[in-house]
């Protein structure tokens, strides 16, 4: 499974990657196999405030939905519109194409709590 | 029965297209046998059992006192004197404790569910398949229809029903043949373009069909009237537990009653225990919700007070406290073309 050295990792499975002030989330290509056949995305609002942990986005399956949380407390200043039509996006481009929002966060010390790579890598093995 | 070998929609196209094998062996088996065996399963079980030949199977219900569902199950005369009943995995105890308190003593009741697997082989190459295993001047059974035939040394139970809306089987075995079935179905398939299919494909494909699932559709506070099930209920049948109710039920006419319905636009699919509404006024639960593999769009059944349950109605469906457009529709949902 794929598991970039680059990004940051939650235990529910979204993946973060920094840019500057701002990180960019998804779902993990471990996540996208588990749930296969992602059929619709219910993507945040822009401008939402979210703190960590909140469920601030929805990803469904043929076979159930499931929320996706901000890594962090932040605020939604982008959304991935390109799943709206083409939800598959994600099985396809997970780290990729398939990014679900950027939040801009409060504090960068609250990337601390997240994962690395090769602690997300055991927690799925 | 894993949710998906690869993907839910690859393994839905494949029996809708061409042919997939489910590993059902999950199923229960329950053997009733001896002269009064057929009289008695007649007043347990809600179709008339006495209109089966030998070798003939049908759809039918076990009920309790209220007329609710304990059992959707497939009940088939094997022998003059001896009837298969298959049930759901996960009711198979249930069935038989409820059907063991109600026994006469000289009626013998076993359950056999340890000692059979069984596979659902489902698509329209099914019958290709069924001569590639079987030898090519062996004819299938009739549809319903229960026949056993010789496989490498053993006997295979060939049904000739499913789950899916297609053409099928499915195929009983004693449990240590299981692997050499499954293996040589997926051999002899594997031309045919046959895929392994699992909890997800199962569950879209009968969804499209509008066949109900128990635990979901159906239940013990449920009864087959309001299910809309009626055709397998015999009320001409002298005596059968839950009798009476369901006769109540249909002169005063069912409270709710399972409709299927359609999303009218791109969004979420329905899932269980949304709920319904028509013009603000809450009507209703869906039991069952999905997104088509095979028409693309959300749909999914549920219970609706029967005012609101007329096929055409718009209704809506909740979803994270937004409502989505959704037309009740006729059932099954999808039609081969």
């Amino acid at each position: 499974m794929n598991v970039p050295d680059d990004l940051l990792y939650t235990e529910s499975h979204e993946w973060i990657k920094r840019e500057g002030d701002k990180i960019r989330v998804g779902i993990t290509d471990h996540a996208q196999s588990e749930l296969t056949d992602i059929v619709y995305v219910e993507l945040p609002k822009m401008d939402r405030q979210a703190n960590a942990k909140e469920t601030i986005a929805v990803v469904e399956s043929v076979k159930a939905a499931s929320d996706i949380y901000a890594p962090v407390k932040g605020t939604v200043v982008e959304v991935n519109k390109a799943l709206e039509p083409d939800p598959g996006l994600i099985n396809r481009e997970p780290y990729g194409e398939g990014w679900i929002f950027v939040l801009k966060i409060d504090n960068a010390d609250d990337l601390k709590q997240l994962k690395d790579a090769a602690a997300y890598s055991k927690q799925i093995t | 029965m894993p949710v998906q070998y690869t993907s839910i929609i690859e393994e839905h196209q494949a029996v809708r297209n061409n042919i997939g094998i489910f590993d059902i062996s999950h199923m229960g088996q329950l053997l009733v046998s001896g002269p009064a065996a057929g009289g008695w399963l007649n007043t347990m079980l809600t179709n008339n059992i006495d209109k089966l030949e030998v070798d003939q199977g049908q759809y039918t219900f076990l009920l309790n006192e209220r007329g609710g569902i304990i059992d959707d199950l497939i009940a088939y005369r094997i022998d003059e004197e001896k009837f298969l009943l298959v049930v759901n995995a996960s009711r198979t105890d249930e069935d038989f404790a409820w059907l063991d308190r109600h026994r006469p003593k000289h009626v013998p009741l076993t359950n056999r569910s340890a000692d059979f697997g069984g596979v659902a082989i489902q698509g329209p190459r099914v019958v290709e398949l069924f001569h590639a295993l079987f030898g090519k001047n062996v004819d299938l059974p009739a549809r319903n229809h229960i026949v056993d035939f010789p496989f490498d040394g053993t006997k295979v139970s060939i049904a000739r029903t499913g789950y899916t809306g297609e053409d099928g089987i499915e195929a009983f075995f004693r449990t240590r043949d299981a692997v050499k079935f499954w293996n040589a179905a997926l051999e002899k398939g594997k031309p045919l373009g046959i895929k392994p299919c699992g909890l997800g494909a199962r569950d879209t494909l009968r969804l499209e069909m509008c066949y109900p699932l128990n635990g979901s559709d159906l239940s013990p506070e449920r009864n087959p009237i309001e299910a809309g099930l009626g055709f397998f209920v015999d009320l001409t049948k002298p005596n059968f537990v839950g009798r009476e109710v369901l006769l109540r039920i249909k002169q005063s006419g069912p409270q709710q009653k399972l409709v299927s319905f359609r999303m009218k636009e791109k969004g979420p699919p329905p899932r269980p225990h949304y709920s319904v509404f028509d013009n603000g006024e809450r009507i209703g639960e869906v039991t069952s919700g999905t997104l088509s593999p095979s028409l693309n769009y959300g749909i999914g059944m549920g219970y609706i007070d029967v005012p609101h349950a007329g096929i055409g109605t718009d209704i809506d469906i909740e979803i994270r406290e937004r409502k989505f457009p959704a037309t009740i529709e006729k059932k099954p949902l999808y039609k081969k073309s």
